[in-house]
């Protein structure tokens, strides 16, 4: 237990010092993250809307697909994303593998699964609502699918949240496809496993509890925004 | 007179259940009530009409097209402002944006709430939201307005402000045709009824003869009970 609090104090001297090496962490963790989500809201979204207003064969399928990815491990998409960025791999030559950008596509593609599933969820309810009227003033599927995406923008916070949630969270994929490279592929989760091992507990400690502050920050800023929203939109 | 609307052996079943059922039918006056007890299917069949609706048997004929909108018993909104709201069914149509603006104005005026232009629509009383549908539907200048019990969730002020559009919006040339289940409503809005029961149509008759002289018992019984 000393040995917790021991940790524990080092850890908030670290963050109260500034240390250059920590904040180097925890903005590439962010930028990671923040660009994974952006990428993924944009693909999975659009995905969600098809899949909720969409009317085609196959549909069913990538509804359960889609619901099923959700729950995707992440080391084997690190797997997967590594045999594919690998210099063997059909995308090795531009030479990506072990670069920031590399967990960026590895955290979209376990992302966008989760925000394509959420969100056709919120849409499908926004759907049954709009239908009829929708219909009525002669919008397309594909236009209403739209509408409904803009029309239920606050609710879709909450899913951007979960997918940002999922990723700043994880440490499979970063991990093999970004390697843990001190300096430059280093993020809050793989440190902390690093640290972990290597017993060295006060940074390890100071990022986990760096990182479960920033959750719940951003979650407190998204909730109390939705709240206003509806407050104000209805 | 000219029909403009002919139903030929309309039919529409879900699984086991003939929800409308050999509905033949022509209509030509301005203004139509459908009346019926629950369940009988009217909604089902304006929603067939407007073709919300795809028919399992018969067909629906327009002897010439006619531009249509509908109004729904629960108005629903977008997350918008109602003038948003309204311009939305404009834009969709493909209307030059300073028309839609100026069409939308101007139909929130007949309503009777340009005050309302810029206020959030879901923010506006289940009674305004009514009016802001009717000015949404009537913004796109319809020829045929359908109109699904459009006074059922609204309290008596509001009922009478939205039959005072409906009127206006008849004497302005548009046909209409409505379900309700207020037979003052029918007598003061409507030139004839249909009647449906059980998905069939049982008879179709001018608003005054329906109401003195039905021509069905069932209809006699329906009038009597809804009067009590």
């Amino acid at each position: 237990m000393q040995d917790v609090a021991a940790s524990l104090a080092l850890g908030a001297q670290l963050v109260a010092a500034g240390d250059a090496r920590l904040l180097a962490i925890i903005a590439l963790s962010l930028e990671v993250s923040v660009t994974a989500t952006l990428f993924s809201c944009f693909l999975g979204m659009p995905i969600g809307s098809v899949l909720s207003v969409g009317r085609f064969a196959g549909r069913r399928t990538l509804i359960v697909l889609f619901n099923g990815f959700m729950g995707l491990p992440p080391v084997v998409v690190g797997l997967i994303v590594y045999l594919l960025l690998s210099r063997a791999g059909p995308l090795g030559r531009f030479g990506l593998l072990f670069t920031p950008t590399a967990m960026v596509i590895a955290q979209t593609v376990l992302v966008t699964p989760i925000i394509a599933a959420l969100t056709r969820q919120v849409i499908e309810g926004e759907w049954r609502e709009h239908r009829e009227q929708l219909r009525s003033l002669g919008a397309s599927r594909l236009r209403a699918g739209r509408t409904l995406l803009w029309n239920a923008r606050f609710s879709l916070t909450t899913t951007a949240l979960a997918g940002f949630g999922r990723a700043i969270a994880e440490v499979g994929t970063v991990m093999i496809v970004g390697g843990n490279i001190d300096g430059v592929t280093r993020v809050m989760t793989t440190t902390i496993a690093l640290e972990t091992s290597k017993g060295d507990l006060p940074l390890a400690l100071a990022l986990g509890a760096i990182l479960i502050a920033i959750v719940l920050a951003i979650n407190a800023a998204a909730y109390a925004f939705k709240q206003w929203a509806e407050r104000r939109w209805g | 007179m000219e029909h403009w609307l002919e139903l030929d052996g309309l039919g529409l079943t879900e699984g086991d259940v003939r929800i409308v059922e050999n509905v033949t039918l022509k209509i030509g006056c301005s203004s139509t009530a459908i009346l019926g007890p629950n369940g009988a299917g009217k909604s089902t069949l304006l929603r067939l009409m407007h073709g919300l609706l795809h028919s399992s048997a018969g067909r629906i004929a327009w002897p010439r097209p006619l531009r249509q909108a509908m109004v729904f018993q629960r108005p629903i909104m977008l997350r918008a402002t109602v003038l948003a709201n309204i311009e939305y069914g404009l834009r969709l149509r493909g209307h030059p944006s300073a028309e839609q603006r100026r069409r939308a104005l101007a139909a929130l005026d007949r309503v009777g709430l340009p005050e309302l232009a810029l206020r959030q629509a879901r923010r506006c009383s289940g009674g305004e939201q009514q009016r802001i549908a009717l000015a949404r539907a009537w913004a796109l200048e319809p020829q045929v307005l359908f109109l699904d019990e459009p006074t059922a969730s609204l309290d008596p002020a509001s009922s009478r402000e939205v039959e005072r559009i409906i009127h206006e919006i008849v004497a302005a040339g548009t046909k209409i045709v409505m379900t309700t289940h207020n037979l003052g409503q029918a007598r003061r809005l409507a030139e004839e009824v249909v009647y449906l029961e059980g998905g069939r149509l049982l008879e179709q008759t001018p608003v005054a003869d329906f109401f003195t002289l039905p021509q069905t018992l069932a209809a006699r019984d329906f009038i009597r009970e809804e009067v009590g």
